[in-house]
């Protein structure tokens, strides 16, 4: 089995598709959202891990949503948190829906799990100190 | 009376005094009773670190050649206020740099605490007493002849927590709220906290001698928006904010491990700091408001979606149930965060704690209450 991440960003308007009914029918990809921010008239995220047998099939299940207007990137951005500077206060975690920045319950230190991490970026904006920065 | 306060300072100078940590307390409580805890334990360690906007620093600086008298000020482009005598500066944490929102009062006292230079730069319409008209210069921490930090209100006696019922986000003083009670922030060390320990404020007064970011401090006076008159549950904890302390503390003692400078995106910048206080255990009453655990503190949640002094309440909470991880409303589960670190703030209890084994900080009683003090017998 191939995985991909992936990010697709939505022009405003384009979030009516059906697009992972037929990413599923037409071309047999297994699809795990990780991340949706939607609404109407504006412009929408989603965080895609697609899966299958070949790489050649995600392909061109990436291929059809280009077709179709989308922005798809790869999730190759990451986060860095700096974790020297870190005072653990956790405000970060207020916002972190993948539970990749989280709290340890018996130390109260910030635990940071990379492979958790979707690249949602909110954290970015919630660190009281900015310690948390977009990594290319 | 179990113990007195000289008892308590005899013992400490003298190395022999019990000293523990509120958790530790908890733990000894929970194993071998309040009354053998209440006997055996004479001091306990309470502290918060936290973002505290009511603060600030005063600065004297040297006086130039021919003098100054210092009137439109700024500190790293930041505006402080110079209606004072020639060469004393008061720096708001809150205020920010006149091109950089993000940039204030805090990261410049944050920076001259690490160390580093700051450029004062300010003008003056000139007098007989005070020719010179204007003035720049790079200055540090040493170069000051006083430099204090002194915040009209630190260390809130319990705060509410903060949940979004609109469809937007916001971003407040309580961090980022998701929409539609996407999740749900509160402030304060819980029962760490050291005025959640003395409710009652029996033994923190004006007066006493605090830890306050690294140096020892005072409670120089009630904080701004000093509120005993809450109502209060059934161990005495206020619902929700009550009382509050005014702090002052060299900051030429304080490190950066417990001063530091915050940006809330879209609120501003604020101040987090470290507060730790040694309460004794004077007698059973000390040991029973000692005990109180995150269980015994309930807050209000009320929903900051609404711009109104008047917000709803949502629900109410204990702290346990906040420190959880997640809460029930309305059959939804939403995860809570804290704003405030417990992290820190056991680091502190430590620091304190060790501090007065080693004989370094011993405790003062109040010189003059509190209002709404029922003081001690």
């Amino acid at each position: 089995m191939v995985s991909r991440r992936v990010i697709i960003t939505f022009p405003a308007g384009k979030a009516v598709q059906p697009l992972t009914y037929y990413l599923v029918k037409d071309f047999d990809l297994v699809i795990n959202i990780l991340f949706a921010r939607i609404s109407p008239d504006e412009e929408g995220t989603l965080v895609l891990e697609i899966s299958n047998s070949q790489a050649t099939n995600i392909e061109k299940g990436i291929d059809f949503l280009r077709g179709k207007g989308l922005v798809v990137e790869n999730l190759a951005k990451a986060i860095n948190w700096d974790e020297a500077e870190c005072i653990h206060c956790g405000a970060c975690t207020a916002v972190c829906r993948s539970r990749a920045l989280s709290l340890d319950h018996s130390t109260w230190r910030l635990d940071f799990d990379q492979s958790k991490c979707i690249v949602c970026e909110l954290c970015i904006q919630s660190c009281p100190l900015g310690i948390i920065k977009e990594a290319f | 009376m179990l113990k007195s306060l000289e008892e308590i300072n005899a013992k400490i100078c003298a190395g022999t005094a019990v000293t523990l940590t509120k958790n530790e307390f908890l733990s000894l409580a929970a194993q071998d009773g309040l009354n053998e805890a209440a006997a055996r334990v004479d001091v306990v360690t309470t502290a918060t670190f936290g973002a505290m906007c009511s603060s600030g620093a005063f600065f004297n600086f040297k006086h130039t050649d021919p003098p100054m008298k210092l009137k439109r000020v700024s500190l790293n482009d930041v505006p402080g206020y110079g209606g004072l005598a020639a060469m004393d500066v008061f720096l708001g944490a809150t205020e920010p740099a006149e091109d950089n929102p993000r940039y204030g009062g805090a990261h410049v006292i944050e920076a001259l605490v690490r160390g580093d230079s700051v450029r004062l730069k300010a003008d003056s319409s000139g007098t007989d007493c005070y020719p010179k008209e204007a003035l720049e210069a790079q200055f540090t921490l040493d170069d000051l002849n006083q430099a204090y930090l002194f915040n009209p209100r630190n260390g809130y006696q319990n705060y509410a927590a903060a949940i979004n019922g609109t469809d937007r986000i916001i971003y407040t003083y309580m961090g980022t709220l998701l929409p539609r009670y996407g999740n749900l922030t509160y402030s304060t060390s819980g029962s760490l906290s050291p005025l959640i320990n003395d409710p009652y404020y029996r033994t923190i007064g004006i007066g006493t001698r605090i830890w306050l970011a690294g140096a020892v401090g005072l409670v120089a006076w009630e904080g701004t928006q000093h509120n005993p008159t809450v109502a209060r549950n059934d161990r005495a904890i206020p619902f929700g904010a009550a009382g509050t302390m005014a702090v002052i503390g060299n900051l030429k003692d304080m490190s950066t491990d417990f001063l530091r400078a915050a940006y809330f995106h879209n609120y501003g910048v604020t101040l987090y700091i470290g507060i730790g206080v040694a309460i004794p255990v004077l007698d059973k009453e000390m040991a029973h408001y000692l005990a109180i655990t995150d269980d015994d503190i309930t807050t209000k949640v009320y929903d900051y979606g609404v711009a109104s002094r008047s917000r709803p309440v949502v629900a109410e909470v204990t702290y346990a149930q906040l420190r959880s991880g997640s809460v029930l409303i309305d059959g939804k589960t939403i995860a809570t965060a804290p704003l405030s670190s417990l992290f820190k703030a056991r680091e502190i209890m430590h620091l304190l704690k060790q501090q007065i084994q080693a004989g370094t900080f011993t405790l003062s009683a109040p010189i003059q209450p509190l209002p709404g003090s029922r003081g001690v017998e």
